[in-house]
């Protein structure tokens, strides 16, 4: 008997980055008509200013703004605090340089640590929040002095992670990356040109010294944001497990995602009657 | 003889009715200055105030009694011609007592030196309500719950408003009740940057061909364009002929209006080739008998109760047979 050829389809692949796969050139343009919208026409800015970490989030970010307004328009700024590492200025100045962007550098020490001289036992995580907060105080203000937006640049992961500050960095009201895990950060910024030595480097928040996101995760970015793919698409942990991917990997990864959601609202508001706001009274953000 | 269509993109000011209905205003300045002019203009869903309003629909939404007259406003302010103009528009419509997302049809004329009469010719409300993700329509406003085809100066026509193109059944129902061409009016984020276009764009892309090919209609489709509140609409307003190929296609970030002829001889030749509509009405009382079926088939619920110990192997599955 002539056996007939069988073609089967083949399992989904847990190592594979297919879904986090963007189009850079059509994401570029989009977000590029995204910034100019949301800043010059809805809110009539001409101008952003940009918190410059060195990091490849706000570089990506100051990469984008400075396509949708022009680099006279848009202002980075980097406010070190004195533990911030040297190597963190460095890199802001490089996207400074290609970009031609105006840059000022305002050092957060002072007012950080006025207050924090009256809570000698603050650990880590209070002193990262404090300067985090003191960072949002100068951009905003600096908006106020410049007539300039704030722009954000939180990507996906690290605010399903919650990683990070609450009503610090997650802030400004326009945020290009909001919905870009760092994965796809990554690929838009080798793509856009922003300077390999910023997006090759371990990531990190640069709140305490030697941190890293990786680090404080327990798990690669590469791999967290294989998980969250498929766990914000709706999958159960145990299919997802079933993929194939390390059961503590999946426990980890959800486990941050849901313990984090009152990171990504306002503040709970009693409700207590037929017009609360934003329970019956809604208007969207742009009405 | 062809008559000339133009589809119109735009990105409406959020919910500022006036300022949007003035935008209508200079369009019909500039078609009624086009050559070819346009003898229909196709504005996209909810052109005069933007889509996402959610309790704001109430503030914008208008009768059709007072859209006509603004419009017919409009016209004879802009238009220097003693030419009519058809005009197929998406609006928020408060219709007795409750809000719909509509589709107006309407005839409109200058003051003078035109023996037509201007009318209203056909209100459409959108038959299918995106109430998921994003979108979160049926809690602001009512379904429509008819689908129908309705006579024009030009041919027979049909008005639907974005998903309900994404059941290919209205589309269907459209062609039977004698569509030639279907206006789609649409207000389409955007959304999955992998493949070459846009995931939704990408789907437009097929089902919009699809219908068109399907029952050899023409197909016209007017995107709205612009930002609202980070959702991004991806225009690519078009024009489908009843073979399924794509006549001319705008862009997707701009305001522009892309504009084609209609040839209704186009239908016969393609129907000729392609009987499937002939096909369909041939079969039509069999599939409206199994259509009956399914709508009037019971829905499957365990309503028994039933103790701990009834369910310590698997679920029985529902015997379907039965039911039907």
């Amino acid at each position: 008997m002539r056996h007939l050829p069988v073609i089967a389809a083949v399992p989904p692949d847990p190592s594979s980055d297919e879904n986090l796969a963007i189009n850079a050139p059509l994401l570029e343009e989009w977000l590029v008509a995204f910034l100019q919208d949301e800043i010059v026409r809805r809110r009539g800015f001409q101008k952003a200013v940009v918190g410059l970490s060195g990091g490849v989030d706000s570089s990506l970010t100051a990469f984008l703004c400075a396509k949708a307004l022009g680099p006279q328009n848009v202002y980075g700024i980097r406010m070190p605090y004195r533990t911030s590492s040297k190597e963190s200025l460095e890199h802001a100045q490089l996207v400074v340089d290609q970009l031609g962007i105006q840059c000022r550098t305002i050092e957060i020490t002072d007012a950080v640590d006025g207050y924090l001289k009256f809570e000698p036992e603050a650990d880590g995580r209070r002193r990262g929040n404090v300067m985090a907060r003191m960072r949002m105080i100068v951009l905003f203000d600096q908006s106020a002095a410049l007539r300039a937006l704030p722009v954000g640049t939180g990507n996906k992961t690290e605010r399903l992670f919650g990683y990070f500050t609450w009503h610090a960095d997650d802030s400004p009201p326009v945020n290009p990356l909001g919905d870009l895990y760092k994965t796809q950060v990554w690929m838009l910024a080798r793509h856009m040109g922003v300077p390999e030595v910023i997006v090759s480097k371990p990531a990190s928040a640069d709140l305490i010294v030697g941190q890293t996101d990786e680090g404080d995760f327990g798990i690669s970015y590469v791999q967290a944001d294989r998980i969250l793919y498929y766990l914000l698409k709706g999958y159960s942990t145990e299919h997802i497990i079933n993929m194939g991917f390390p059961a503590d990997d999946v426990a980890l990864v959800q486990q941050k995602v849901a313990s984090t959601h009152w990171k990504r609202h306002l503040p709970t508001t009693a409700m207590l009657s037929t017009t609360s706001i934003n329970d019956y009274y809604l208007r969207p953000v742009d009405y | 003889m062809p008559f000339q269509v133009a589809a119109v993109q735009l990105s409406p000011k959020k919910a500022d009715y006036a300022h949007n209905l003035g935008r209508v205003g200079e369009i019909f300045a500039q078609a009624d200055a086009m050559t070819p002019r346009p003898d229909v203009l196709v504005f996209p869903e909810t052109v005069l105030s933007g889509y996402f309003l959610e309790g704001g629909v109430r503030d914008v939404a208008r009768t059709r009694e007072n859209l006509f007259r603004d419009l017919l406003d409009q016209y004879r302010k802009h238009v220097r011609s003693d030419r009519p103009m058809d005009v197929v528009l998406g609006f928020y419509e408060l219709y007795r007592g409750n809000y719909h997302n509509a589709g107006l049809y309407a005839t409109l004329t200058p003051l003078e030196g035109c023996s037509l009469q201007p009318c209203v010719r056909h209100v459409h409300h959108k038959f299918f309500l995106p109430t998921y993700g994003v979108f979160d329509e049926k809690r602001f406003v009512s379904r429509g719950r008819t689908i129908q085809s309705f006579d024009t100066r030009f041919c027979r026509a049909a008005v639907l408003i974005c998903e309900d193109v994404w059941h290919s059944i209205t589309a269907t129902l459209a062609a039977l009740d004698g569509a030639q061409v279907i206006y789609v009016l649409s207000a389409s984020p955007g959304r999955d940057f992998v493949g070459e276009d846009l995931g939704n764009l990408a789907r437009w892309k097929r089902i919009l061909p699809e219908i068109a090919a399907e029952h050899n209609v023409w197909v016209v489709y007017s995107g709205l364009v612009g930002f609202e509140g980070g959702k991004g609409f991806t225009g690519s307003s078009c024009v489908v002929d009843p073979w399924g190929k794509v006549r001319v296609m705008g862009s997707v970030l701009g305001e522009e209006i892309i504009t084609a002829p209609l040839d209704l001889d186009e239908i016969a030749v393609a129907r000729a080739a392609s009987p499937m509509l002939a096909n369909l009405n041939s079969a039509l009382p069999d599939v409206a008998i199994a259509l009956d079926a399914l709508a009037k088939r019971p829905h499957w619920n365990r309503s028994e109760a039933f103790l701990a110990d009834d369910i310590a192997g698997p679920m029985p599955e529902p015997d379907m047979r039965q039911e039907l």
